[in-house]
């Protein structure tokens, strides 16, 4: 019997009744194929950990999309696919353990470029790499905990609320600046502040980056930002970079190769930890992400190398702000239905 | 066969009621059988890559007069319900019930509406109707009756709106005087494992005779390696998946990079 959806209002017979209060997501959105599909070709998947089915063209689109703004602004988008996921309906921890293993290729792709352009201080990023996999366990426990709890929505709901309306507040007020100043001289200042994180001890050299500084703080930075993996599904390098511009005083050019080369291996942990710990990691969706993704992020970087710098950082900035107003709203908006459901109970 | 006018007919003949209602007793089974026969178009339910859920066609036929209930019950696990309440302005889960032995799905088709088949008590005793499924909480917790009653309504409402419990109850369709037919939809998100199927004649308000099939839901082909592998061999399959990232990360960089 050919498989069939059942849409409301079609009179249906039987237990066909059974599907007829649907969900009320727009039809688009869930990727309910209708007459636009060739009959007997199903662009519906089946995504065996998240264990629903999924259009596969809205994924990949989603992963083009978000591809196409990460490969233009230059960062993982994680921020963009983890909320655009559980609007799908794929169940929040299975969005957040995916994105970190389709971040891997993401992120590995990315720190080729630069590699090749030798925009990476190893010295740094195992420092800070260091930092990411003690992050990346505290992380995955944290995750544990407030599974059980029945809280790990509100936390990433909150945390992105917080960290993107920070970061794209602080960005678009730089960006602004950055835009206004272009019309005025150059005022050519330190090439960075010494503040009193500088007196920490383990003094160490970075030669790369030109640096005297502790070696406790870029590893306290890579821990943030492996806790940040593991419980957002975030390549964090949306804070990384801010923090190594600012609080370690890198040169730009390397910070982003930087962050990426350790972006790389704290997403591989997180991965291996959420398949093995949360059996979180659908790798048919992380694939379906990626296809769209990679394209995307070629079409990105090509029409960013076109956008000055401080415009694309604008855009970024308002983006960011956008979808943590639209979480926070989600938060502070009386739930159309205070009930949820989970299979499993609090151990 | 019907045991009152067996009882009659026994009666005609002499035979003491007793022995008639022993013989009901060890015969039942066949009796059963011959009274209700009933079967699934399948009895396996394979979910591959492009499942999108299926349609199960349930057909049987019945020896005299009665109406007929098809429950079909899905593998029964532990099922916590949270409900979110204004803390501070932001909306958050507060108390949570955890009900024991839901059944993951949940379907019910009759032949007639089901008030009129029989009295609540006999529904409840055979779990016919969402209404008259035993959801009790898990032990170890205290929850009022009046919220217990909420949470249990929100269960079963969440399970409808993804399409796993029915709402209202399906069609038992007769075809003439004995046979009947139903059809059982399954949605994409039907959770795998065994199923069971049971049919019940109803006659004067009470189940004369009962019949349960099982109905096997399984991952089969890609997606069932896939969740074979990551729920026995986790680290394996993390390993795998982070190798495959990598590589696809590689070449996408190194292929599309030079375009």
């Amino acid at each position: 019997m050919a498989p069939t959806y059942p849409k409301a209002g079609s009179g249906a017979t039987g237990f066909d009744r059974a599907l007829d209060v649907d969900r009320s997501w727009p039809d688009s959105l869930r990727g309910i194929s209708s007459g636009a599909v060739v009959p007997g070709v199903s662009m519906e998947v089946y995504l065996p950990i998240a264990e629903m089915s999924v259009n596969a063209l809205t994924i990949v689109g989603m992963g083009g999309v978000v591809g196409f703004l990460s490969g233009m602004f230059g960062v993982g988008g994680g921020f963009l696919i983890t909320p655009l996921l559980m609007f799908v309906g794929v169940p929040a921890a299975v969005a957040v353990g995916t994105q970190a293993n389709q971040l891997i290729a993401a992120s590995v792709s990315g720190v080729l470029g630069h590699w090749r352009r030798n925009n990476v201080d190893v010295k740094m990023g195992l420092v800070l790499l260091a930092g990411g996999g003690l992050g990346s366990v505290l992380g995955i426990a944290l995750f544990e905990q407030l599974q059980r709890l029945g809280q790990i929505d509100l936390t990433i709901s909150l945390l992105y609320v917080l960290l993107l309306g920070a970061v794209g507040s602080s960005m678009l007020v730089e960006s602004v600046a950055a835009m206004v100043r272009r019309r005025m001289p150059m005022v050519r200042g330190r090439l960075h502040r010494h503040t009193w994180m500088h007196g920490w001890p383990l003094k160490t050299r970075f030669p790369r980056s030109k640096l005297y500084i502790s070696a406790l703080l870029p590893f306290a930075i890579g821990t943030v930002g492996g806790v940040l993996v593991a419980v957002m599904g975030i390549g964090g390098g949306f804070l990384l970079v801010p923090a190594m511009i600012y609080l370690l005083g890198m040169p730009t050019a390397l910070v982003a190769g930087t962050s990426l080369f350790q972006i790389v291996f704290t997403t591989a942990v997180v991965t291996l930890m959420q398949a093995t710990v949360n059996h979180t990691v659908d790798v048919m969706l992380a694939l379906l992400l990626l296809v769209g993704g990679v394209v995307g992020a070629q079409l990105g970087s090509r029409v960013g190398t076109r956008l000055r710098g401080e415009w694309a950082r604008a855009m970024l900035a308002m983006l960011a702000m956008g979808v943590a107003t639209a979480l926070a709203v989600q938060l502070v908006e009386t739930p159309v239905d205070p009930y949820s459901v989970t299979i499993g109970a609090p151990r | 066969m019907n045991g009152v006018r067996l009882l009659e007919r026994g009666r005609r003949c002499g035979i003491p009621a007793f022995l008639i209602v022993l013989m009901v007793a060890c015969g039942a089974a066949t009796a059963a059988a011959q009274a209700l026969v009933a079967d699934l178009s399948s009895h396996l339910i394979a979910i591959s890559t492009g499942f999108v859920g299926t349609e199960v066609v349930l057909f049987g036929a019945i020896d005299g007069p009665g109406e007929v209930a098809v429950v079909v019950t899905g593998p029964k696990g532990r099922v916590t319900v949270r409900k979110k309440e204004s803390v501070g302005g932001i909306w958050m889960n507060r108390q949570s019930v955890a009900f024991d032995q839901v059944p993951s799905y949940y379907a019910v088709a009759v032949s007639s509406p089901l008030a009129s088949l029989a009295s609540p008590a006999v529904l409840t005793r055979h779990g016919i109707g969402v209404t008259h499924l035993p959801l009790v909480p898990a032990a170890d917790q205290v929850v009022e009756a009046a919220s217990l009653a909420s949470f249990r309504a929100a269960l079963i409402h969440e399970k409808q709106r993804d399409g796993l419990y029915g709402t209202g109850d399906g069609q038992v369709v007769f075809l003439g005087q004995r046979l009947f037919r139903t059809t059982i939809s399954f949605p994409a998100a039907v959770a795998t494992g065994a199923y069971s199927v049971g049919v019940f004649l109803i006659r004067d308000g009470d189940v004369v005779s009962a019949q349960t099939t099982p109905l096997i839901v399984n991952k089969i082909g890609l997606s069932a390696g896939i969740s074979e592998v990551a729920q026995r061999q986790p680290a394996l399959y993390g390993l795998a998946a982070v190798i495959g990232a990598f590589l696809i990360g590689w070449l996408a960089g190194s292929l599309l990079g030079r375009l």
